[in-house]
This record gives C-alpha cells, structure tokens and sequence, in this order.
C-alpha cells in the first residue's frame, strides 16, 4: 500500500506506451489471440452463410436485392474509420492526447454513419422485399452474418465511448494506453471482416 | 482442506474470501469443487444408465428420462466435470511451473469460473424446471428441433456461457504463457504438462468459437423462428453437425492432451530421470492438435459425404495414431532404467498407458471408414470414447490431483486409500467397459432405452452394470480420502516427491505471491539441476523489490449472475413476453458491471519488500 | 547532456512514426483503389464471370493484408505470437469453410 504507482505516470512516455507495462503487453497479446479465435467465429457464419445462400425459399436471390450504392458508402465509412484510428494510435504514440482524442471521436463518428446506413439497409429489405430472417434460410444466414458484424460494430462503438468519457479527464498514461491500443486492434480486425463480407456476400452475391 | 489450516476465521469471511478471488490457486480450488460437484452428477447419472441397463427390458426409469439421462451425462461429465477440473489443474500448477505470479488477466479468470458455474448450474436447473434437455450431448439439429419443451434451450443457454468462460480462460493461459515465463525459462524449457496447457489453449481457441455459433443458430432457431435447420425454408441441418463436430473433436483432444504433458510430468518425476525425448514430445503434442482440427468428418462417415471425403477423413485419422504412439514409447522409455516409486499417483499413470491404448487401437478401427459402417452408433462406439476419456482423461485427472494435492492443499492424500481406490476403479473400469466392445459388435446400438430378452446381451450387461458399481465405489473411497486428508492427513513439506520443476521449490501451499522474487531458471528441469549441480535451491532471478498484485473483485461472480438470470429470460420468453425482463434485465446488469470494472481505475497493490524479506528469512530458518 | 539526448531520440521517434504513417497511408491509397475497382468491375459487368470471383477474392485477402501487416503493425517485431494465432485461426477458418461449403449437400 506504501507504493503509489507512480510508475504508471512517467514524466516521459517510452515509445511505445501501450507495451511499456506487464499488464499492457498481456492486453496487446491477449488482444490478438481473441481475435484469432473471432477468425474462426466469422469463419463458421461466412461458411453457413455460402451453404444457404442459394436456399431462398421462393423469396428475394441475392441479386435481386442487393444494391451496391449503399454497400460501397457502407464500405468507404468504414474503411476511412480504419486510418482514423491509425492516425490516433500514430498520435497516441506521440503523446499527443487531444489530436488522439479527435481522430478516436471521428472514428466513432464514422463507425455510427456506419451502423445508421446498415440499420437503414435491413429496415429496407424488411419493409420493400418483406426479406427478414425468417423467410428463408437465406434469410437466417444472412442478417446472422451481417447482423453479427453489425453487433461487432455497435459493441466497438459503445466501448470507444466508455474510453473516451473515462479518460477524458485523466490524460494519457501507461495505465490506459493499452485499453486505447486493444481498441483500436479490434476496430481495425472489424474492418477486415467488412472486407470479406462485401466482396462475399454483396459483389459476388451480384455476380451470382 | 485449507479451511483447517485457517481453523480461526468467519466461515463468513471465507465464503467472501472465495467469492471475490481473483488468485490463481484458489480459482484452482474453486474449479475443482465445481468440477467436483459436476462429476458426481454424472457419475450418479451413469449409475441409472447402468442400473436401467442391467437387465433385459427393465423399467427402473421411463424412456424420455433415459435420454434425459443419457443427454446429462454426456454434456455433465465433459463440460463441467472433465474439463472445468482440467482447468483447475492448469491453474493451479501451470503459473507455478513457469515461476509467475499469477496468471495474466486475474480477473478474467476469475470471470471465466464465475460463467463455467452459472452456465452448469443453469443446465442442470433444468431437471427442476420441467425436463432436461433430451436430444443426446450433440444435441443434432434434426433431433433437438424436435424436443418439446425446454429442455434443450437449457442445453443451448447453460453451454453457451460456460463456453464463454472456457474461451477466456483459454485465451488467458495463452497470454500467460507468451509474457510471464521467469527469467531463463525459455519455451523449450517448459514442462510438458506447461506445453499441453499451452497448445490446449490454443485449441481451446480455435475450436469453441464454432460451438458458439453453432448454439446461436439452434438457439434462434427454436426460440426466434429462424430457419437455419428448417428443411421447408431450405434450411440444412448438415451444417449443424459439421459446426458441432469441428468443435467436437478438438474438444476431445482438449480432454486428452492436458493429461499427455501430465503423465510426462509424472513419469519423469517418479523415475527419477529426465523426461526421455522431450522434444519430440513437444512436436508430437503439436502434431496431434494440428491433426485434430484436420479430422472431425470421421464422426460422420455415415452422413454421406461421399467415398473421395470419407476417405481423406480416414487417412487423416489413422495418421495421429504416430504422434500418440511417439508419445507412448517415450513414456515407457522414461521408466526404462530410471528408479521408478509406485504410489498412487504413479499408479494412475501406470495403469492408463494400456487402458489409453487399448483406446487408441479401437479409434483406428474406427477411422477405417468402411468398418465404421458396422460400428457407427452401436456400444462399440461407447466402448471406445470410455477408453479413452476414463483411461485417459479421468486416470490422469486422479494421477494428477494425487501429485498436486500436496502444493495444493498442504496436505498429502493417504497412500493406501489412494491404491484402494485405484485398484476398485481400474478393475471396474474395465469390467465396465470391455465387455461393450462385444455388445457393440453384436449390435447393440447405443442410446436406446431397453434391449430384449434371448439376444445374447444380458451377461454383457449385468458384467458392465457391476463394473460401473465398482466405479462408484471407488469414487466414494476418494472423496473419503479428501476428508480423512483434511483433517487428518500429514502436512506436506514444499517438495514431497523429490520434484524437478519450479512448483516443488516453494512452500506447500504456496504462499499468494508465488515467489518472493522470481526464479532464475538454468534448463530443463530447473529443481532438479540446482539438486544437482546448486545447493538445491532456485537461485533468484530478479533483485528483492514491491511486488505487484491485482485486487480481488466481487464483480465477475455479479457478471455470472447477470448471464444466469437472462439466461431464464432466452429460454421462457416465449412462453409470457415479461421474461424479456429478466431477458434485458440480466444482460443489462451484465453489461453494467462491464461498464462500472471499466471505468474504475484498478492499479492493484504492492507487497513491500520488507514482508517479502521477513518470508524469506523465515524460509531461510 | 542528458536533455539533449532526449531530445534527440524523441526526433528519431517522431521521424521513425513519420515513415511509418507515409506507409500506411500509401497503403490506405491502395486499399481505396482495389474497393474502387472490386466495385466497378461487378458494376459495369465487363469481366467475364470465370474471372471475377477469383480476382474478388484475391484483393479482398490483399486488402486483409494490409490491414493486418499495417494498420495493426502484424510485420514488426514482437509479433510473432499474434502471427502465429492469427495464421492458426486464418487455418480453422480455412477449414471451416471448405466442410461447409464442399462436403455440406442437401
């Protein structure tokens, strides 16, 4: 209890802040290897996706009701959050905590246009193609995969902001640069399932 | 257990105590009572097969309750039982043998228990709540779409958060591993059961975020009426059995392959010689899980996947019987010319190489996929995963806690006792289980209720019930033996068993900081070389300084309890829409929870240096 | 002294950061420019079918690349572990997909 951790606070932060602790380095590599085992998570939807696509049950194919307009905005917002986030990451290292905070914000922001355009793209295949995760098992492998991304985004956006109002006030220091780093791996892993699923389930859903 | 050595404090205190821990020994302790529990579920449970099955055309119990019975089993003595003790083992030796303090994310560990038990308990639950899930431990989509009632949304709900736990706690022993080696323990320097704990984590990950996915689709499809097994909306429920086996069979290698660096450990210990090709044991232990993930169609040689498949799957299977015979010879090759002690725990070790084996030959049988025509689904099949998950995973979980439960609880189990009830096993387990080989071939299927008179089956089965009877004596001698070791068992000292890795080198129990400084580690086998060639003792390898530690929390037993209680919410709401309460309800105290840990600032505290050097002097005296 | 030293490794810091960003903006160029393409060549129709799936695919797993060896740093150093895991998940993933879609019939 004597000790105060003042350890955590140093007057000069070492090169790389987010790998300067025990505590920060287990983050970092516990970090990936979840995401190793999420490789395999998307795997087993991408896999029961491309085994029921075709099984539409007299509905909707794939490209009949996919349009790549909204897909490929989907797919810039998300792309250009990624460097966003490496801008942060890459002023984090500076320590530069303000111009962190503002490219982390305008990653959020990004992600939220994200989020708002896909809840706009089910609510149209809901409404205009009576296309829900009901109606086929199509339907189901579809809004699972694309859903579970989706959820990944929400659950990416809720987290950056816990991060952003806790840390407000605090400053960086050796404590909290590994949670900024851990986020940041994880936003840029959603972006890379993005990737895949527009190229598997939208373009080659329109080539057929 | 430890609770006579703190005789003097609250049993409130102690319960407390528990609740918030986030030490890796005594999460240690709290999977091995909640595995503990889980096991003597299931062993009852396999009693009542038994006692159904002793003679022909019995009814002890009714149809639905024998698949219930047979569903419970299963999923019990894998899910909560094998692996959550396997879990416990790794967490109370693995940290120790590598010289850390702790594992790398104490409280997720902590979590990953909290969620193992709330999940096992909700499952079980289900037996008070109108019926348990019925649909066999692999719970095929075709199967479970149609059992009524809600028992296997039990099954669905329990599995999936215990799951949860086990792929936090793999993922932690990874990140332990890579980051908090002592100084000089380099990878090639690791015990063995450290490696297997190792590449069983790494299969850990790899192989249960499939088991997710694949729940989640069962999940919505019996709850939310989606269609990913409805055949009438193209829906396909060979999907669910590729998903569930290519979870499945890592996760019997997840059973086994802990126990492989177990034995090593305890071969080369009770040998008294240097664990004979080490590295070959290494690469073979790799070999296996790499060949695991390569194999699971073998379970469904008679889904028809066609010959060219069946065949590759074939090819593949009968190829990790290498790495396993690899492993076999240099366990004998260990004992050959070394001074081998033949104690309980030894005994176990020794009694599961043939017992292993005998499993191993039928498993090759069964990979020739032309002969699994025959077998599929008869006692064959049952005959042969007993072998090798009682002889190989349950023997090795008994060698093990005989050879920890000295570091673990300060005690040591009673030698005779220990033989006692290794011998009753050993003998029932296989009066149990030999004799279903031949009831498989003559074409017993398994999984069925009863079976008929005049078939040539009754001696069969009165010799197997009799032997699972044995079994359960056994069990009972060892639980005594847990007793009688509490309260009267000798005290152990830091290193009962002339040990040659770090675990033996500090007190029995350890103290909650592991090591006043960390271990300098010189090879492999780091006791026994300063035994040999040092004053018998590790030399340090850090200067005396604070010692960090992570404060314990009340929050992962609150996260289980959130999951717990929606949990309920998934499986009732489509009875009466107000279990979305507890539904959003649970998930929602979950989640703030989350919330409330992140935002706290936990910098742990320091251990001065002072305490650390009075330990050390006291030792030293 | 020991100021100036300071001084003078947190430019080489800065400066090393500096290159490090050039690269990973060249490779956000590129990743804009093969979504660009994927994007246009299923828009305008103009590659024959046989074609398209397989160069779809081989820019979505170069686009991945980028990602990873860049964005998320997979080619320095002390990245072996993660490189490990994530080339054993990329494995199971690989073979995940080919049972469901090879050998998954109905």
């Amino acid at each position: 209890m004597s000790h105060d951790h003042s350890s955590l606070f140093p007057e000069v932060m070492p090169a790389a802040p987010e790998k300067a602790t025990l505590e920060g380095k287990n983050k970092f590599f516990g970090q990936w290897f979840f995401l190793g085992g999420e490789t395999v998570l998307f795997a087993s939807l991408f896999g029961t996706y491309l085994a029921l696509k075709n099984s539409t049950a007299g509905g909707p194919s794939t490209d009949e009701l996919f349009g790549l307009g909204l897909v490929f905005l989907m797919t810039m917002l998300l792309l250009t959050s990624s460097l966003t986030s490496v801008y942060a990451m890459y002023h984090m290292r500076n320590n530069d905590f303000k111009k962190m905070y503002l490219w982390l914000g305008i990653t959020g922001l990004l992600g939220i246009g994200f989020l708002a355009c896909e809840i706009y793209e089910f609510a149209h295949y809901i409404t205009e193609y009576g296309f829900s995760f009901r109606s086929s098992a199509f339907g189901s492998a579809f809004y699972a995969l694309v859903g579970f991304h989706g959820g990944h985004v929400l659950f990416g956006i809720c987290w950056l902001t816990t991060l952003l109002i806790r840390n407000a006030k605090r400053g960086l220091n050796l404590y909290n640069a590994p949670k900024f780093n851990t986020f940041s791996l994880f936003w840029h892993f959603i972006d890379v399932v993005w990737v895949f699923i527009f190229t598997v389930v939208y373009l080659m859903g329109k080539v057929g | 257990m430890s609770i006579a050595a703190t005789g003097k404090r609250s049993f409130g205190s102690f319960l407390w105590d528990y609740l918030t821990t986030v030490d890796h020994k005594k999460i240690a302790h709290l999977y091995l009572a909640g595995g503990g529990f889980f096991f003597i579920l299931g062993g009852l449970e396999a009693l009542v097969i038994r006692i159904q099955l002793i003679r022909p055309e019995n009814d002890f119990i009714s149809a639905g309750f024998y698949n219930e019975m047979i569903t419970m089993h299963g999923t019990t003595m894998i899910f909560l039982a094998g692996m959550p003790i396997l879990i416990g083992l790794m967490n109370a030796a693995m940290p120790l043998q590598i010289g850390a303090r702790d594992v790398a994310f104490p409280f997720l560990n902590a979590l990953s228990f909290w969620l193992f038990l709330f999940g096992g308990l909700l499952l079980n639950l289900s037996f008070l709540f109108g019926g348990a899930p019925d649909a066999g431990w692999t719970s095929y989509a075709s199967l479970a779409m149609q059992s009524p009632g809600h028992g296997v949304d039990f099954y669905i709900l329990g599995l999936q958060i215990a799951g949860a736990g086990t792929l936090m706690g793999g993922i932690n022993f990874i990140a332990t591993i890579v980051t908090m080696r002592a100084p000089g323990m380099t990878y090639m320097r690791m015990p063995l059961f450290t490696w297997a704990t190792f590449i069983t984590s790494v299969l850990i990950l790899f192989a249960f975020p499939p088991l997710t996915i694949n729940l989640f689709l069962l999940m919505f499809d019996r709850m939310f009426e989606t269609a990913f097994f409805n055949v009438a909306l193209g829906g396909n429920t060979i999907i669910y059995q590729h998903l569930f086996w290519i979870f499945g069979h890592p996760e019997v290698y997840i059973l086994i392959l802990p126990l492989f660096g177990l034995f090593s450990d305890i071969f080369s210990t009770f040998s008294r010689k240097r664990l004979f090709g080490y590295t070959a044991m290494v690469f073979a232990t790799m070999l296996i899980a790499f060949l695991g993930f390569m194999v699971w169609a073998h379970h469904m040689f008679t889904v028809g996947l066609g010959p060219v498949a069946n065949s590759i799957f074939a090819v593949g299977t009968m190829a990790i019987a290498v790495p396993t015979g690899i492993k076999i010879f240099n366990w004998l090759l260990t004992m050959w010319g070394g001074q081998v002690t033949v104690n309980s725990a030894m005994l176990w070790a020794l009694g599961f190489i043939p017992s292993f084996t005998i499993g191993g030959m039928t498993g090759v049988m069964l990979g020739s996929n032309v002969a699994d025509y025959q077998y599929h689904d008869t006692y064959f099949v049952v005959a042969h995963f007993h072998y090798v998950i009682v002889g190989g995973t349950i023997f090795g979980i008994f060698a093990g806690l005989h050879y920890w439960w000295p570091k673990m609880f300060g005690r040591i189990l009673h030698e005779g006792m220990g033989k006692f009830s290794f011998w009753v096993f050993f003998a029932g387990f296989h009066l149990t289980f030999f004799i279903q080989h031949f009831l498989g071939l003559m074409g017993m299927p398994r999984r069925y209720w009863v079976f008929l008179h005049d078939q040539g089956l009754e001696l069969g089965n009165l010799i197997s019930t009799i032997g699972a009877f044995l079994m359960g004596i056994a069990s009972i001698v060892f639980i005594y033996n847990i007793v009688y070791s509490a309260i009267k068992g000798e005290k152990a000292e830091a290193d009962p068993w002339d040990g040659r890795t770090l675990e033996w080198s500090i007190s029995s129990p350890p103290p909650y900081y592991n090591f006043e400084q960390l271990p300098l580690v010189r090879g492999l086998d780091p006791l026994w070389i300063e035994k040999m060639e040092g004053d018998g003792k590790i030399p340090p390898g850090e200067p005396l300084d604070d010692v960090h530690m992570p404060n314990g929390s009340f929050i992962p037993f609150l996260m289980g309890l959130g999951f717990f209680i929606a949990g309920f919410g998934f499986i009732y709401q489509v009875d009466h829409s107000l279990w979305y309460l507890a539904l959003y309800g649970g998930l929602a105290f979950s989640i703030g929870c989350m919330v409330v840990r992140s935002l706290q600032d936990d910098f742990g505290y320091y251990i001065p240096k002072e305490e650390l050097k009075k330990a050390l002097e006291g030792e030293a005296k | 002294m020991t100021d100036n030293s300071n001084d003078q490794t947190e430019v080489f810091k800065r400066q090393k950061s500096k290159e490090e960003m050039q690269r990973q903006l060249i490779s956000f160029g590129l990743m804009i420019v093969f979504t660009l393409i994927a994007f246009a060549i299923v828009a305008t129709d103009t590659v024959d079918r046989i074609y398209i799936l397989p160069i779809l695919f081989i820019m979505a797993i170069v686009q991945a690349g980028f990602q990873f060896y860049y964005f998320m740093h997979l080619k320095d150093k002390g990245h072996e572990m993660p490189a490990l895991l994530i080339y054993g998940g990329v494995w199971a993933a690989f073979l995940t997909l080919a049972g469901l879609m090879v050998i998954s019939w109905w």
